[in-house]
């Protein structure tokens, strides 16, 4: 144990190799959320729909999404779309794809919770005022649901830039494929690579997924 | 309740469709690019290994080595075109190939029956076969030598644990799950051998004092080649007479000599490398 092996970090740009690779997948779940928050609002209100078929046909898109692993679903995106449709998309566009279906479903499960905790009462009172139905959603039903949605959101993200580490099996390579290629890179000079530079991988995923999940945690004490 | 369970069948069903109209084979038509168009568009894209260090690897400044990527270099010379390398993983090497999003794959891989029904392979490069190393002191030589009690040490789900419960049950196996753990308990002494990949065995002898590749050569002897879509004619007959010329100018023996000699050593040189396309003995076998 001579080594933890953090000096391979130092080699060439191998340090600037893993920040790009970072970047990579933050922004990969930085544009997917954004995304993902504006249309899961959207699905969060059709499954709170009137309509039963409305309902069901939510209910199975959600399901779909929890029961395909999201490796099975960018395969079929990735792949899929180009054996099918002989559509060729860029491997990060695929990758969006499949974040945001996957995080519009969690989003719109998230809205539709925080929709039906909002008290009937807030309706009622919204329509004695006079409001037609989509002036209570706009300024009396929305501005409270966003506020409860907000902290369990960010936990989305957090869960998202975590699971960019799939999306090696479409040949982007992110932060923990840098490190993979560093540690065989440097086999046989540094057998303790391992250990060092998945360490600092592990420092880059708390450095960014921590401050997030505080703002999250201070954001519900100040708005529960 | 049981609107939910039905929900749950209906997503399941359709999650099934969708996976086997994906399945079936590709409606599009011909997926691949021709020589021609590869040419005129003035890029090649090469899958190849980034962490199948030495074969395929990045290096400290983030650029391509390896003896996959040497040939693959050179054939991007050869071609005249810029080379857009992607990192491939094991699993998805064919899958790039049938969609047409690499050209060729120069990742280390194995040419066996089950693939060659999904992709074309050009002419072979490289031999693999199963190796078994043990401590000099006491050499297995054949598999004879491996005595009634004793123990060979094997990694679960290589080729080499398969061949081995396979052609030889009563050899006694003991299985560990990563080759981190299987080196530990070769060295502790747990087993009287090691069976693995000779690369692997070999790697290992050189690496570590005391040890013996009793037998190099295990098993039936696979090639590693260039694989190309199926049906890409035009690309799978450049890429076999250019397999052919450049073993005219013993080019994968330099290949070998700049990628591959500081791991295995001068002496398995004629045992790794294919010239030509012409394994060793069988001639027509490359066909």
């Amino acid at each position: 144990m001579q080594s933890l092996g953090i000096d391979v970090l130092l080699k060439g740009s191998n340090f600037l190799r893993l920040l790009t690779g970072l970047w990579t997948a933050v922004r990969i779940s930085l544009i997917s959320v954004a995304i993902s928050i504006a249309l899961g609002i959207l699905a969060g209100m059709l499954m709170t729909s009137k309509s039963t078929l409305v309902k069901v046909l939510m209910r199975v898109y959600l399901e779909i999404v929890r029961i395909m692993p999201q490796m099975v679903l960018l395969f079929i995106v990735y792949f899929g779309t180009t054996r099918v449709f002989g559509l060729n998309l860029e491997a990060e566009t695929a990758a969006i794809i499949v974040f945001t279906f996957w995080g519009t479903a969690e989003m719109g499960d998230l809205v539709r919770g925080a929709l039906i905790s909002i008290p009937r009462i807030q309706y009622e009172s919204a329509a004695a005022l006079g409001m037609s139905e989509t002036a209570a959603f706009r300024y009396v039903i929305l501005p409270q649901t966003v506020r409860r949605l907000i902290p369990l959101s960010i936990n989305l993200i957090t869960r998202m830039i975590k699971t960019t580490s799939l999306v090696m099996m479409i040949g982007i390579v992110e932060v923990l494929k840098v490190g993979q290629q560093i540690i065989e890179a440097n086999r046989k000079t540094s057998p303790n690579a391992a250990f060092g530079v998945f360490a600092v991988v592990f420092l880059m995923y708390f450095l960014i997924c921590w401050p997030v999940s505080r703002l999250a945690a201070r954001l519900e004490k100040r708005w529960a | 309740m049981k609107k939910i369970r039905k929900n749950t069948i209906i997503a399941a069903l359709t999650a099934l469709g969708l996976g086997a109209a994906l399945a079936s084979p590709a409606l599009a038509d011909e997926s691949f690019r021709t020589l021609d168009e590869i040419k005129e568009s003035g890029t090649i894209n090469i899958g190849v290994f980034s962490d199948k260090s030495p074969f395929g690897y990045v290096g400290e400044n983030g650029d391509y080595q390896g003896y996959d990527v040497y040939l693959a270099e050179h054939l991007g010379e050869d071609l005249g075109v810029e080379i857009n390398y992607v990192s491939t993983e094991a699993a998805n090497r064919i899958e790039y190939l049938q969609t047409g999003k690499v050209d060729i794959i120069l990742a280390n891989f194995t040419v066996t029956p089950e693939r060659a029904e999904e992709v074309d392979f050009a002419l072979p490069y490289m031999n693999v076969a199963l190796g078994v190393v043990s401590p000099e002191d006491a050499v297995i030589e054949s598999l004879d030598d491996i005595g009634e009690d004793d123990q060979v040490i094997v990694i679960s789900g290589t080729t080499a644990e398969t061949y081995l419960v396979k052609n030889n049950p009563e050899i006694k196996l003991q299985k560990y799950d990563a080759y981190a753990e299987a080196k530990t308990a070769f060295e502790n002494g747990n087993g009287v051998a090691w069976a693995n990949d000779n690369t692997e065995v070999i790697a290992f002898s050189i690496e570590n004092e005391g040890y013996v590749v009793g037998i190099p050569s295990l098993g039936s002897a696979d090639t590693i080649a260039p694989a190309v879509t199926k049906g890409n004619e035009t690309l799978l007959n450049w890429l076999n007479e250019e397999i052919v010329a450049l073993g005219e100018e013993n080019f994968f023996h330099a290949d070998y000599e700049a990628t591959l000699l500081d791991t295995y050593g001068a002496d398995y040189e004629d045992t790794l490398v294919i010239e030509g396309g012409a394994v060793a003995g069988s001639e027509t076998e490359a066909e």
